[in-house]
């Protein structure tokens, strides 16, 4: 699981739940892939992120360091950081861990790179 | 990149693995890799839906076609499947092939509705269940969904017979649908109660295209 996919999982599928975001992750397996660089698809995407949720990322990947903590401006004028968001949102592969629902305590597994979000029928 | 040709794309995507038990009530059929090489090439070379963007497979099964999506250049394909074996497979054909851009999130399409990936992806595609084993009309559920998560285009196949049909609810719900290609689309004996070897149906291959807001 890339963490720009992490950026988009919910548990608000789960009943009761009002936002279920963002879910707190954990990394106990992860692995760095080789992925073109696109600035520009970088940029585009960048509106449909939620920043808390990249910097929260970035916390657990230990790579606070390359990534501030509130979302600059002009982030399209600075390649560098640019290139630093692509390779946390799309070369780190999160192969173990799992993700927390931060209003339930419902476990999401992640194994062997797949994220499991289903709810038992119970749950809904 | 230089673009993939249409008969290189058909040759990897027979190395991809299909379903190794496929479950009838989930409408297991693998998506052929010539029809997943054509769908992918046309997207690509005629509307410029796949390289660089953002593509979700909705019911992506062993990934098929989030492989073709991948080897023809979208920056991040996100496959989406409720079984469990199936996303195993995935997996593994996407470790095999050393893919970098494409994830898989076990989940059920319907619940994406209303969630975070509204609106996120450029291209939605996929190979919908027919809703003819005991779930009618849940390739339509499907396509109300992708409709949803969408931005730009969406690609679906469905059977031909329900065509006028599709084109109703699909501007109900704001888009433009038109049919691409007409298919004959082989099913293997993949099942035990499939009596013929192989059996053709015809199936239409959509594109269907966002209505800007």
């Amino acid at each position: 699981m890339k963490l720009s996919t992490y950026n988009f999982l919910t548990s608000m599928a789960i009943k009761g739940v009002k936002v279920g975001f963002p879910l707190k992750l954990t990394i106990s397996k992860k692995e760095v892939v080789e992925s073109e660089f696109n600035p520009t698809f970088v940029e585009r995407i960048l509106p449909k992120l939620d920043w808390s949720a990249v910097y929260g990322a970035a916390q657990v990947a230990e790579l606070t360091e390359d990534i501030p903590a509130v979302q600059p401006e002009n982030i399209g004028e600075n390649e560098l950081l640019l290139q630093k968001l692509h390779h946390l949102l799309f070369e780190i592969d999160v192969l173990e861990g799992q993700l927390e629902c931060p209003e339930t305590g419902r476990v999401f597994p992640i194994t062997d790179g797949i994220p499991n979000m289903l709810l038992n029928e119970d749950e809904v | 990149m230089a673009r993939m040709k249409l008969r290189k794309l058909e040759e990897y995507l027979q190395g991809v693995d299909g379903f190794e038990q496929p479950k009838i009530l989930l409408e297991q059929y693998p998506t052929p890799p010539h029809i997943a090489a054509c769908m992918a090439h046309h997207m690509q070379s005629q509307h410029e839906d796949i390289e660089g963007k953002l593509v979700g497979d909705l019911g992506c099964g062993c990934g098929m076609l989030s492989i073709a999506s991948t080897l023809l250049g979208a920056q991040l394909t996100v496959g989406f499947e409720l079984d469990g074996d199936a996303v195993d497979t995935f997996r593994g054909n996407v470790v095999e092939m050393e893919l970098p851009n494409v994830d898989c999130v076990r989940a059920d399409v319907l619940q994406l509705i209303g969630s975070k990936w509204e609106k996120s992806f450029d291209t939605v595609l996929m190979n919908p269940p027919f809703g003819t084993k005991h779930n009618a009309g849940m390739d339509m559920r499907f396509l109300e969904v992708a409709l949803r998560l969408a931005n730009r285009a969406v690609y679906s196949l469905h059977k031909t017979s329900t065509r006028s049909y599709i084109q109703k609810k699909a501007l109900e719900w704001g888009a433009r649908g038109s049919v691409v290609a007409e298919l004959r689309y082989n099913i293997d004996a993949s099942y035990k109660f499939h009596k013929q070897k192989s059996k053709d149906i015809e199936v239409d291959f959509w594109r269907f295209e966002i209505g800007q807001e």
